[in-house]
């Protein structure tokens, strides 16, 4: 009788440590895959527009982009109406999909090592890579702000490179066009349909 | 020496009270989230488009050449740029408390400068004396506690704060060994020519590295200044505090709010 409580108690522990061991390393195996795919594509002969259309899709899947346009609106986000919300998500998609597509297609078969992961709190583990070196630049530091509050659905919120955030860097650009408008939202929303009509 | 140290404090506190004085939120604001005033926009937008001018017809097609020489040339003036950078790092070491930091560093400033042939190469690295980290006058009022005053941008030098530029001003005025014994005083060996040269091959070297990343970031900005200004910020803050840990040097704050699904 006693035996079997310890053996069910063993299979729980056993249980316990190795469910624990998916869930930690589930955020630096969902960036590994993600670079992984989006290095395969950057690979391909294929031309540049198509490589786009690919890279759009992957960040379709992978980006939490209505998560970051929220941060990136700042202190704005609370002023403004439903309509205009929905208006800045539709507005901000689209500028992200073409200008994330348009700064990672510059770049052929990187190669980036995912290190480690750091877990913040139940919301964010931060995930560590580094960009391998090429004759052209020398090795960056990428880290990667992964939103783990559905773990069915890992995606990312923001890349840190050199310590730099890219979603704050967006954040503060946003502010300073909103800011130089009057503080009028539609000022941002003119820039972003002139981007995504560029 | 005196002299300049206190022409240096002076101006540094005429400018600190002078923005302390404009605007007593300002303090409360950049500690509660790191905002720092942008108080000259109007003149610092002027002077970073002056600024862009010059990168486009001199530094990037100039940088855009760096790169076209063999590799090892190109390693042997970053070296060399980077160990002159440690006449600057050492002292600012030493001010802020990092003796063990002065010490490694010194060590790697003379084996690099001797060894290293006058740091074309970096023997140190290979001894253990790596991970070198370039610290300067602005850091160590940093450390002190003062804090940045508006947001500028210098004529060729590129983006600032009032801190940093006294900082920099520090170095003009005796706080920079290198400057010291090729421009302020004149030497058989070293001249005006050694020094200049080494900043800009330093800046060159810079710009390099970083071609694409710059072509990318212009080309998909809505407001490249204030790009530039936040990424300059964040870098500045980033080494201050030493660390590479993103968590100590980001505010979380923001982002706790964001809920989408």
């Amino acid at each position: 009788m006693l035996a079997k409580k310890i053996n069910k108690l063993f299979i729980l522990i056993i249980s316990i440590l190795f469910f624990n061991t998916e869930l930690l390393a589930s955020s630096k195996e969902f960036i590994s895959k993600l670079t992984t795919d989006a290095s395969k594509v950057l690979a391909r002969s294929e031309s540049k527009d198509q490589k786009m259309l690919k890279l759009k899709n992957l960040a379709e899947e992978n980006v939490d982009i209505n998560g970051i346009g929220m941060y990136t609106l700042g202190k704005y986000r609370k002023s403004l109406s439903e309509n205009q919300i929905n208006e800045y998500k539709s507005l901000f998609r689209e500028y992200f999909l073409k200008s994330f597509s348009s700064r990672l297609s510059e770049y052929t078969d990187p190669k980036i090592n995912v290190l480690s992961e750091e877990v913040i709190n139940k919301k964010y583990t931060i995930v560590f890579s580094i960009l391998e070196a090429d004759e052209k630049r020398p090795e960056i530091k990428i880290d990667w702000r992964v939103y783990t509050i559905n773990p069915e659905k890992l995606l990312v919120r923001d890349l840190i490179i050199e310590g730099l955030s890219l979603a704050r860097t967006q954040r503060e650009e946003f502010n300073s066009v909103i800011q130089n408008g009057d503080g009028n939202i539609e000022v941002l929303f003119q820039n972003l349909r002139e981007f995504i009509s560029k | 020496m005196k002299k300049y140290l206190s022409y240096v404090l002076f101006v540094f506190c005429i400018f600190s009270s002078a923005y302390a004085g404009t605007d007593g939120s300002n303090e409360l604001k950049k500690k509660n989230s790191g905002e720092v005033k942008d108080c000259f926009e109007g003149i610092n937008r002027g002077i970073f488009a002056f600024n862009q001018v010059l990168d486009n017809i001199i530094v990037e097609p100039l940088a855009k050449g760096y790169r076209y020489l063999p590799s090892p040339i190109r390693t042997g003036t970053s070296n060399a740029v980077s160990n002159l950078s440690l006449v600057v790092t050492i002292p600012n070491n030493v001010l802020q408390g990092d003796f063990g930091l002065a010490g490694k560093n010194t060590g790697r400033f003379v084996v690099n400068s001797t060894i290293g042939i006058l740091g074309l190469f970096d023997p140190a690295s290979k001894i253990g004396l790596n991970n070198y980290e370039k610290e300067d006058w602005g850091q160590t009022l940093a450390t002190w506690g003062v804090s940045e005053g508006c947001y500028m941008v210098l004529p060729i030098l590129g983006p600032s704060t009032v801190r940093d530029a006294a900082g920099s001003l520090a170095s003009y005025m005796g706080g920079d060994a290198w400057y010291n014994i090729t421009v302020r005083n004149d030497t058989r060996y070293v001249s005006d020519f050694d020094y200049y040269s080494s900043v800009a091959a330093n800046g060159i070297d810079f710009r390099a590295k970083n071609l694409e990343s710059f072509q990318n970031l212009e080309k998909n900005s809505l407001d490249f200044y204030a790009s530039v200004k936040s990424l300059y910020l964040q870098d500045r803050r980033k080494r201050i505090a030493n660390s590479d840990d993103i968590t100590e040097t980001m505010d979380d704050s923001d982002w706790e709010e964001i809920e989408t699904q």
